[in-house]
């Protein structure tokens, strides 16, 4: 039985990968916070379990997916206003316009391609878990990624920040 | 593995939201330990503390994260660094460091010890500030005068170094013996006092 993880090792190593995960969701608003500070609060709940398995990242962003996902699917049964990618304020000249304009993007794709990005390119899950997760095959996990790479490339003057595959191969 | 670089907004969400999380755990008692890092002469020391008082004192010599995962294995693993809950000692020890202090006065939590081991640490504080007594002398002190190597290993397994006072035990031919801290922290606290005693 591993040594238990102390819970603010955890936030400190995974805290922001899933803030990521919750934001390629949800954009880059409070909804994605909420989505984190749930994930979180429910880690601390069990974590006399959680802090002795093997792959605490993947618990985490599993979860937090999930977590997003149950608040797009509110949101969306809320009714026609859906405002999950907002706007952003004037960015120009500000670093951080960059990362929340990828999100924006992310969050724009369609579901099994955002997916496949957020769980493999942001939390650096291999395909073969993004297939388990989401009930379809690793190969088709694959080609989910590598078109919406292909769709975030398209898309305007976005620099992609993760050119490298957690599976050491090339997008 | 991707690695993306970490965005200053990005940094300050998340210390938001780790200060809210640290809320959460201490308003709904989920909290099992709390801990800060703080800077001495001595380098970094980590001060960890329990609902029930202070619980560990660790010199960055012993690897933070290997004392923070035994904290983990021996009380829980619901560990969260605060300052506030170890406030207290964190500004006795500075106290002693700037020379204004000579014995400390925060409540202690000794679950990291065992009872015979415990027995010989709570002896400890009446050994004067200033002053060293030997193995030998602490065990016939305490009515053991054969368990002398237990008063070493108690004494080497201190969990609260520096406020339980240690090092002021000396091999009985005056040698410095071990320390927890290293011998050089030992000996600068040795000296330190008998400078001030």
């Amino acid at each position: 039985m591993p040594t238990p993880l102390p819970f603010e090792t955890a936030i400190d190593a995974h805290g922001a990968t899933v803030l990521r995960v919750c934001r390629a969701v949800l954009g880059g608003h409070v909804d994605a916070e909420d989505a984190w500070a749930e994930t979180f609060v429910s880690a601390l709940a069990d974590w006399d379990r959680i802090a002795r398995i093997e792959n605490v990242r993947g618990w985490l962003v599993t979860v937090a997916h999930r977590k997003a996902i149950d608040v797009l699917r509110a949101k969306s049964r809320q009714g026609p206003s859906l405002d999950l990618v907002p706007e952003s304020p004037t960015t120009r000249g500000r670093p951080e316009a960059t990362h929340l304009d990828l999100y924006r993007a992310i969050a724009a794709l369609p579901p099994g391609q955002r997916t496949a990005i957020t769980l493999h390119y942001l939390a650096g899950l291999p395909y073969a878990e993004v297939a388990a997760e989401t009930g379809i095959s690793p190969a088709a996990a694959r080609r989910a990624g590598a078109d919406g790479i292909r769709a975030l490339r398209a898309s305007a003057s976005l620099t992609l920040p993760f050119p490298i595959d957690p599976d050491g191969e090339s997008a | 593995m991707t690695s993306l670089t970490t965005a200053p907004e990005e940094t300050d969400v998340l210390t938001r939201l780790r200060g809210d999380l640290l809320t959460h755990a201490t308003t709904t008692g989920a909290r099992e330990v709390a801990y800060s890092i703080i800077e001495t002469p001595l380098g970094r020391l980590l001060l960890a503390a329990t609902p029930v008082g202070l619980v560990r004192v660790a010199f960055e010599r012993e690897d933070f994260d290997t004392v923070l995962g035994t904290l983990a294995e021996k009380i829980g693993p619901r560990i969260l660094r605060d300052a506030d809950p170890v406030d207290r000692a964190a500004h006795e020890l500075a106290e002693y460091f700037a020379g204004e202090r000579r014995d400390f006065d925060v409540t202690l939590d000794r679950r990291l010890t065992t009872p015979f081991r415990g027995e010989v640490q709570r002896f400890l504080p009446s050994i004067e500030f200033g002053h060293t007594l030997s193995y030998r002398d602490v065990a016939e002190a305490l009515g053991r005068p054969r368990a002398m190597r237990a008063v070493g290993t108690a004494c080497a397994t201190n969990p609260l170094p520096i406020v339980v006072p240690c090092h002021r035990v000396l091999r009985t031919d005056g040698q410095l013996g071990g320390y927890i801290g290293g011998l050089d922290a030992k000996r600068a606290l040795l000296e330190s006092e008998r400078t001030r005693a």
